[in-house]
């Protein structure tokens, strides 16, 4: 980012203005930008039904659903670390808010709330272990990921004595819930999912966050490295727990989803999902080592996601080869990435 | 290196086999070349169910759907996914798509009951398969055709109990399953003896023979080992031999290696329910309908099995079961 634009010698080449396209080639995104272009041009051509409206409206719902996720794990890896319990964490909340609220045969609602604080607390216990015992985050939420899909499938047979919960919606609460996490509009043929605007949203906020924010400092220093950002009076244990919990209200707002469109929740479901949300985030330009990467770059990496793994079904291929794409992608985008990044910085 | 080559090549021809191997499998697939046998339109048939990848049991019932799709002039589509958002997902892709007809297994009902609805409405007819006969009618399916869990299970225990035994171990190899959940349930029901689950990782082959194994070692007492899926069986006949255990292993659906273990004794029983046959007959009975608006089973689901499996019934089915569509 910095270096001189050839500014006049009284100027510090520090404060020189920088031209637009090299402001443009040192965001994190370019990368993923260029790589989600030339994903759509080829499901375009390859599959006919890919570029109607409806199509589209889909594509879209399928990257909001990891979007909505991609956002905070995108935050908490430029913050360093990892959530690897992120994805059963989802199950978790719409198992708590369904359970709770039939058990008790209380209103939707106090199961929808009561599931914020449990999934808040599950992203406090994350942040305060890891900050407490030192260990890498990869341990530690390595462990919470196996201790939740335990506790999910074990709580949900001892509860509801089977491996789904029951159904909830005939609640009172549940229709006023349901419009404001699953809700959609049909304008013609075309399905928007309320979804799109949490995942919308929430990539707003997290950029304002970020970029005009001193807590959005605190994450790049502490992902920067976290010695120096303690040693410039950086509050690392608050802003690691702080990303931890981001975390988990987001995994609520996405099990709310699942919960409120299906109306029963499958216990056994959200694992694999963690990497989705990383794979996101890394082809959005986020780095493994941290203190780099944006919000806006998660989003387009869940619209890759979202336009490749509907486009195969769009083009009729055999969905064994699915995995197969993933991975390639992966691997180009981030390359595409790391030779943009060279490029700005070398000039 | 081209010594080696040659050498490789040289021992390779020279060493042919007689018998199995690609060049059967090719005499048979020749023999099955499919050409549509009807002069209808080439309408696309979409097919969306909740196997996890690399299930050989969805490979059959697919490879029943294709050779009914070659045989109708159907284009036809199939997508998978095990997380019930993903499975909804794909049926609303096929909407998108305005295919011709639709063929959904049930497994998780609740997630997909909306996406149906959907289907219904743009005029789609839609098939459920395998799974979610309970649900099929109600979500304004045409058919479902399929093995009804329970029944299945209940079968099981019959022959069970016919077969002497007093302590049995359900294994359930996909923690969350409802169908699987079902079948043990009804094995319970009906079984004289004592019946008790045990979950394993399906996915990891090794520790489910080290968890069966176990269970032998903790308990001497049981007798009898069903397993739910055919790749399993195997399994479960290793795990018995290593924990020196007198029990029977029987279990749910063929493959080569039962229908092997059944001819020598190693297995028991298995319980079939002809996967092939709900692939096959789910692309039937959508030509059908659009051909000259048929429906079967009227209003109620249509039974694939269960059938009871055993060893001389096994040497019947095993070049069926070779070419992978029993």
């Amino acid at each position: 980012m910095s270096g001189s634009a050839g500014g006049a010698a009284t100027v510090d080449e520090r404060l020189a203005p920088t031209s637009v396209v090299r402001k443009l080639l040192g965001r994190p995104e370019l990368g993923a930008v260029v790589g989600a272009v030339a994903v759509f041009v080829f499901f375009s051509f390859a599959a006919p039904s890919f570029l109607q409206a409806s199509s589209l409206s889909t594509v879209l719902y399928s990257a909001s659903t990891i979007g909505i996720m991609a956002v905070p794990v995108a935050m908490l890896m430029i913050g360093g670390e990892f959530d690897l319990s992120a994805g059963v964490m989802v199950t978790t909340s719409a198992l708590v808010a369904s359970m709770f609220s039939y058990q008790m045969t209380a209103n939707v609602w106090v199961g929808v709330l009561v599931s914020l604080l449990v999934t808040l607390a599950i992203g406090f216990f994350n942040g305060f272990m890891l900050t407490r015992t030192k260990l890498p985050s990869f341990i530690i939420t390595l462990g919470t990921f196996l201790m939740l899909t335990g506790l999910n499938l074990g709580f949900t047979k001892l509860i509801s004595g089977s491996v789904s919960t029951k159904s909830i919606a005939d609640m009172e609460g549940f229709s006023s819930a349901r419009a404001l996490f699953a809700s959609q509009w049909n304008i013609g043929s075309v399905t928007l999912k309320v979804t799109i605007l949490w995942w919308l949203a929430l990539v707003a906020v997290a950029t304002w966050i970020l970029l005009r924010t001193r807590a959005g400092n605190w994450i790049f220093a502490v992902g920067g490295g976290a010695d120096a950002a303690r040693a410039t009076g950086v509050p690392v244990v608050k802003t690691r727990i702080g990303l931890y919990m981001g975390v988990a209200l987001c995994a609520w707002i996405s099990g709310q989803h699942i919960l409120f469109s299906f109306d029963v929740v499958q216990s056994g479901e959200g694992v694999g999902n963690e990497f989705l949300y990383i794979i996101a985030a890394v082809i959005g330009g986020c780095l493994m080592t941290g203190g780099y990467g944006s919000a806006i770059g998660s989003a387009v990496g869940a619209f890759i996601f979202g336009m490749t793994s509907n486009g195969i079904v769009y083009a009729q291929w055999n969905p064994d080869w699915f995995k197969f794409f993933l991975g390639a992608m992966l691997l180009l985008a981030t390359l595409l990435n790391a030779w943009v990044r060279k490029r700005a910085e070398a000039k | 290196m081209g010594a080696v080559l040659a050498a490789v090549l040289g021992a390779s021809l020279a060493g042919c086999s007689s018998t199995g191997g690609k060049r059967a499998e090719e005499r048979a697939k020749a023999a099955e070349a499919g050409r549509p046998a009807v002069s209808t339109p080439r309408w696309t048939f979409a097919m969306v169910t909740h196997a996890g990848d690399g299930d050989t049991f969805w490979d059959i019932v697919q490879k029943g759907a294709k050779e009914a799709a070659a045989k109708d002039n159907i284009n036809f589509v199939y997508a998978h996914d095990d997380q019930a958002q993903q499975q909804a997902q794909f049926v609303q892709n096929a909407i998108d798509q305005k295919v011709d007809g639709i063929i959904v297994s049930l497994a998780k009902p609740e997630a997909l009951k909306d996406v149906i609805a959907k289907a219904v409405k743009a005029g789609i007819p839609v098939v459920t398969v395998n799974s979610g006969s309970a649900q099929s009618a109600e979500y304004g399916a045409l058919t479902h055709i399929g093995q009804d869990e329970q029944i299945a299970g209940e079968a099981v225990g019959t022959e069970l109990s016919k077969r002497g035994r007093k302590k049995a171990v359900c294994v359930l190899h996909e923690q969350g399953n409802v169908g699987h959940e079902q079948r043990c349930a009804g094995a319970k029901k009906t079984f004289s003896g004592s019946m008790e689950n045990l979950y394993v990782e399906g996915t990891n082959m090794p520790s489910v023979q080290a968890a069966i194994q176990a269970k032998l070692q903790a308990d001497p007492s049981v007798d009898a080992i069903l397993t739910l899926g055919a790749p399993f069986a195997p399994t479960a006949v290793k795990a018995k031999d290593a924990a020196a255990s007198k029990a029977e292993v029987d279990t749910f659906d063929l493959n080569e290696s039962v229908a092997r273990d059944l001819k020598s004794g190693a297995l028991g029983f298995a319980v079939d329910q002809q996967p092939y046959l709900q692939g096959y007959e789910a692309i039937d009975l959508l030509w059908l309908y659009r051909y000259n608006a048929d429906t079967l089973g009227g209003g109620r689901p249509v039974l694939t099995g269960p059938q009871i499996v055993t060893g001389a019934e096994a040497a019947e089915l095993e070049e069926f079961i070779k070419r992978g569509s029993r």
